[in-house]
Parts: structure tokens; sequence; C-alpha cells
């Protein structure tokens, strides 16, 4: 019996995500009086992995395999149900990524495992039970869910569980191969587009992230939120209007019909708090809201607030922010 | 081409989220439902796909009796037929066992459902279906277009960036924005809506490998601290010293 966590990585480093999904499956595996193994797969450095120990994690299967470097799910799926079989692991941990959402539901069949999604916390587990929190109606709720199959497999949201890095020496890299053949990358993608990020911040990665609403007024405006966001090391997003109006890209648009973040800080510039909104991003930790209007619903989400024009305000963030 | 769309039935966004006294249930009361967002994109994609092909577009919902105004809904949308699978959903591996035993009996060509149940916020169902009729699934997919007969050409979103993809029928894509732009039903869609063809039928299977034992609400935020917008440089060093964000 063991715990099993899933490691990704990204241009040679671990993904934050998949540290926080380890320095977890370590505490799982604790409670549970067992080891926690990696099983890594992507772009990632061998000395990274070992420095996985800091998690607690204390041996890291390590598939090196390049055609692993874009996600396959056939093939990733193939890798992680073979390292669960040899560890014999009873809990398999991924990050809540739409990669661990592809691979997790796929897995809970093919182990007639139980699946969580969305996790916030450590599980409690007593006797057979064994019980994970997890947000639900987007963000506005938490549910305590029982997971009762034999093979338990969560997935933690992003920025909800702290990075242990005390937990130990290094972790012992072996290196780790199922054969694959061709047939299991029938579905590799014909091309891969990545976004200029600007040698900027990933939004959905991001620990810090200035957004801009239609209170900013045209794209000709946005060097107030990137120049902020530069100054703060944050990533940059928008509301659906702004997104809808071309006047930044679709990929930054947060909200119900975009996409759910939870960082550790959140300034929303110009932006009035429509539940669709907030919707996705009302688990950041705190929430700096910037709008002339004293009665902007957003206020009643925020942390922080700053009553006034953007285009004063902002300005004097950015000099404060260079200052640090 | 045979179209298969899964919808749920979920609380509007703008809906107060409330549980029953010993926080073991949801309560629906005052409640409106709605077609789950991310749904109608996949249906109206669906609709558009057979507009300029031809075949037929079936919408699938698991979900007792209250939730056939909406199938109903999205039958105005523009969907030929629709089943029902008379159960309770008690989680997405039995909601995902009804799908594929459906999707067995009438052979679709292509599934498509939501990204993810803004309900219980799984994004889990679309892959389990995948899985369990060993069929690939593309998550999250924002285009998706005809090639010719049979492949098709997906776009679909990664963490920092997109990936364009080729796959050949019957497959499983959840749909995201902007995949389509979703219809509202109009006057003649809901006259001729109550006269499609709506089957219910029995659930198959035990699935559920879950149990929701509560729900609780987050703590409410202690208050918003305002900051002088004539100091607004105040800002970042109360970030940085008291909240400890920076
Ligand atoms: C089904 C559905 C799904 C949706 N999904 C999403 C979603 O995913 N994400 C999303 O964002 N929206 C979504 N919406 C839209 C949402 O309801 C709001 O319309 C939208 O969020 C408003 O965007 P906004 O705040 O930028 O613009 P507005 O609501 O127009 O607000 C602009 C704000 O800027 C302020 N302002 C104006 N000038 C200044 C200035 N000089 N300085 C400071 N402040 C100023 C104003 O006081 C105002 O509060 C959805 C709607 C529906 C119906
Ligand atoms: C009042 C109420 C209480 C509920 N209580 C629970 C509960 O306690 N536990 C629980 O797990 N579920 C419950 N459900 C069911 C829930 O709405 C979902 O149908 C199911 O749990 C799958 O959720 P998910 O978040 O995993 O879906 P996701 O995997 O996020 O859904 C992805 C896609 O799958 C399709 N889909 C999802 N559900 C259905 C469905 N029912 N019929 C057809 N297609 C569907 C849609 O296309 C959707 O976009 C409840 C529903 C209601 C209305």
């Amino acid at each position: 019996m063991s715990v099993l966590v899933l490691v990704e990585g990204f241009n040679g480093e671990i993904k934050k995500s998949s540290l926080e999904a380890a320095s977890y499956g370590s505490q799982v595996a604790n409670a549970l009086g067992t080891e926690a193994t990696a099983i890594a797969i992507g772009e990632v450095q061998e000395s990274a992995l070992a420095a996985l120990g800091a998690q607690g994690i204390t041996k890291v299967l390590f598939d090196d395999d390049a055609r692993l470097h874009n996600f396959v799910a056939e093939a990733y799926l193939k890798v992680i149900a073979q390292a669960a079989s040899q560890e014999s692991a009873k809990v398999i941990i991924f990050s809540n990524t739409n990669i661990g959402a592809a691979l997790g539901s796929r897995l809970a069949v093919r182990l007639n495992g139980s699946l969580a999604t969305n996790v916030t916390a450590l599980p409690v587990i007593s006797g057979d039970s064994f019980t994970v929190r997890r947000g639900v109606f987007s963000g506005k709720a938490f549910a305590d869910v029982n997971l009762t199959g034999d093979v338990k497999i969560v997935a933690v949201k992003k920025n909800s569980i702290d990075i242990s890095s005390d937990a130990g020496g290094t972790a012992s890299v072996e290196k780790f191969s199922v054969g694959l053949s061709d047939a299991d990358f029938a579905f590799a993608p014909k091309e891969t587009v990545m976004q200029e990020t600007d040698g900027g911040v990933l939004l959905p990665e991001a620990e810090i992230v200035v957004s801009g609403g239609r209170g900013l007024k045209g794209p000709e405006n946005w060097h107030l939120v990137e120049d902020l966001a530069k100054a703060l090391g944050a990533a940059t997003a928008c509301s659906k209007p702004v997104s809808d109006q071309d006047w930044r890209p679709h990929h930054e648009h947060v909200g119900q019909t975009g996409i759910t973040i939870s960082p550790n800080l959140y300034i929303a510039i110009g932006i009035s708090g429509a539940i669709q909104h907030l919707a996705g991003v009302n688990s950041s930790k705190v929430i700096v809201v910037i709008n002339k209007d004293p009665e902007a619903p957003f206020f009643k989400a925020a942390d922080y607030g700053i009553v006034g024009d953007a285009f004063e305000i902002v300005p004097k963030l950015i000099e404060a922010a260079r200052a640090l | 081409m045979k179209i298969l769309v899964c919808i749920s039935n979920v609380p509007d966004t703008t809906s107060k989220i409330n549980f029953t006294g010993d926080g073991k249930s949801f309560d629906k009361n005052g409640v409106q439902f709605v077609i789950n967002p991310w749904d109608e994109y996949a249906l109206t994609r669906a609709i558009e796909l057979k507009e300029a092909k031809g075949g037929t577009v079936t919408v699938l919902n698991v979900g007792e009796a209250d939730t056939e105004a909406n199938i109903r809904k999205a039958l105005a949308i523009g969907a030929d037929d629709a089943i029902r699978v008379n159960a309770f959903p008690k989680d997405a591996m039995f909601v995902a066992q009804q799908i594929a035993a459906i999707a067995k009996e009438n052979s679709y060509d292509l599934i498509l459902m939501g990204k993810e149940s803004i309900d219980f916020n799984g994004s889990q169902v679309h892959g389990m279906v995948g899985e369990l009729l060993g069929i690939p699934v593309i998550f999250p997919a924002f285009k998706l277009d005809m090639i010719d007969d049979t492949t098709a050409r997906l776009e679909r979103e990664i963490e920092g960036g997109k990936e364009v993809l080729e796959v050949k029928l019957p497959f499983v894509a959840s749909a995201q924005q902007p995949m389509s732009e979703p219809r509202i039903p109009n006057m003649r869609g809901i006259m001729t809506a109550r006269t499609k063809p709506l089957k219910v039928v029995e659930p198959t299977g035990e699935g559920a490998q879950t149990e929701y034992a509560s729900f609780s609400k987050p703590e409410k935020k202690s208050g918003v601290r305002m900051i002088d917008a004539e100091n607004a440089g105040e800002l970042i060093s109360l970030l940085r010293n008291e909240a400890k964000v920076l």
C-alpha cells in the first residue's frame, strides 16, 4: 500500500501545483503510516525531482520518454496505471489542472476507484472512511465527501495546500518505462501554440493577478494593468465583456464562463463584480477592488478597496510597487 | 451525423445557495434551475453541425421529472429528441454509467458535453464516459469543426496555450467558451418542442463511489478595508506588511 502523486514538469521545472500535490500526498501517506511515491512525466530535470524530498516524497519514478512532453491522455494513463499497480497505490493524488481532471476521471473507471476533484483540504481519515472537502457551486459552498472505493483518487485545487519544504532529505529517482508504442500517441496534438507571456506569468499558475474590466474604457489603456502586473510579478486577467470585445485575448477571461483562479492576491480594476465574474475569482485569498462607484457589488467580496478613478489611482500603485 | 448532447440541470449562477438545517442536502427552495451554461455551448455547436451536415441531435439528462422543463428548452433551441434517465444523479460515476449505457445502445458519432457542471464542479463525467466506451475524450475543447465525414479538427485549451488535434469519430468532447454562440429559443421552437419525443428510461447499474456527507459555506470576509484614493500607494505597503501577499 502506498500513496502515488503525479508530478508534472514544465520547461525543466516542477509545476508549483505539483509541489502542492506532493505536499498533500506525503501528509496523507504519514496519516496512513506509509510512504509517498511520485510518478514524474514531462519536461523536468532529475535534480529537481530529487529535491521532492523536501515535500516528503521518498521515491520518484521518472518516465523521461520525450514523446510525453506533450499531454497525450492515453499514454499518460498507461504510465500512471502501471506505476499505481507496481506501487500498490491505494491513494492517488493529482493537481486539479486540466491534465489532472482529464486523467483522474479515466483512472477512476480503469481502477474502479472513487474520485474527488477540486479538493481544498487534507482528508479526515477514521477507520474505513476517507473524507475530503471539495469546492462546489462555483466557490459558494464546500461539500464533505466520503470516498468509498478501494482506490481513492484526489485532485487538489490549486493554491489551497501549503507547500511543505522541510519534510526530509532527497528523494531517490528511478527510471520508469512501460514501453509505450506509437498507438498510444495516436491522439497526439497536431500542433501546440503557446501564449506569448512576454516574460510574464501564466494566469492559471499565478500567485498574483491584476485584472481589468470595462471601466478601463479600451485596449489602449491596458498598459495600466500590464505595468502594475509587471511591477508585482503578476499575471493579467480580464472580465468577459473585455474579451468579448477583443480588447484582450479569450484565455485571460475569468469567471463562470472563463477560467477559475485562486491566487493569493487578485486586484480588480474597473470591474463591477457581477456574480458570474465572482464565480471565477471568489476563492482568491486576498481581493483588492478599485472602482469609482462606491456601490459596486465587488466591494462586498473585497478585503481592500479604493473608491476613485482608476486612471489616477493605478499610476500611484505602479509607482509604489516599483519602489518595493 | 448522430450527435448526443448531455445536459445537466443546475441552479442559475445568480442563485443564493442554501442547505437544509443539518447541512445534509441542497435546499431547492426558490432556486431557478437552468441548463448548465457550458452544456449550452455543446448544444448549439451540435445544432450548427447538424444544420451544416445533416443528422440528428439527441439531448440526454440523468435526473428526476423536474428536469423536464430544461430538457424541453433544449428541444426548443433545436435538438430533435430527448432521453431522460429517471434517477437522482447521485454521483458522477453513476451519471457516466447511464450515459455510456444509452450511448452503447444507440451508437452516436459524437458525444458532446460541457466542460463542467457548475453545481458540483466535478469535470469528471466526460472522462468517465470516454473510458467506459473506450473512445477518446477531448477536454476542454473550445473549437470543433468537421474536416470531412469521419474526422474532426478540435482546439483544446492547455495550461499556457492551446493544442490543435485531429480526431476520428466517435469521440467525446467537452465544450467551453467560445465553441459557439448559445441561442435563445424562439416562439416556433417552443411550439414544436412540445411535440418532440422525450423518452424516459430507467437507470442501470450502481455507480456511486462517493457519499456526500455534508455541505458548508465559506467563512464570510471580515469586511472590506477602504483606503483613501489620495494615498493609494499605501495599499501596496498594507498588502506587504498586513496581508503579507507581496
Ligand atoms: C451566463 C453568463 C455568464 C457570464 N460569465 C461571465 C464570466 O465568466 N466572467 C465575467 O467577467 N462576466 C461574465 N458575465 C457577465 C457579467 O454578468 C458582467 O456583465 C460582467 O462581468 C461585467 O464586466 P465589467 O465588470 O468589466 O463591466 P461593467 O459591469 O460595465 O463594470 C465596469 C465597472 O467599472 C467601473 N468604472 C468605470 N469607470 C471607471 C474608472 N474610471 N475608474 C474605476 N472604475 C471605473 C464602473 O463603476 C463599473 O463598476 C456573464 C454573464 C452571463 C449572463
Ligand atoms: C439538488 C441536487 C442535488 C445533487 N446532489 C448531488 C450529490 O450529492 N452528489 C453528486 O455527485 N451529484 C449530485 N447531484 C448531481 C449533479 O448535478 C451532477 O449531475 C453529477 O454529480 C455530476 O456532477 P459533476 O460535477 O461531476 O459533473 P461534471 O463532470 O462537471 O459534468 C460534465 C458534463 O457532464 C454532463 N453531465 C453532468 N451531469 C449530468 C446529468 N445529470 N445528466 C446528463 N449529463 C450530465 C454535462 O454535459 C456536464 O457539462 C445533485 C443534483 C441536484 C440537482
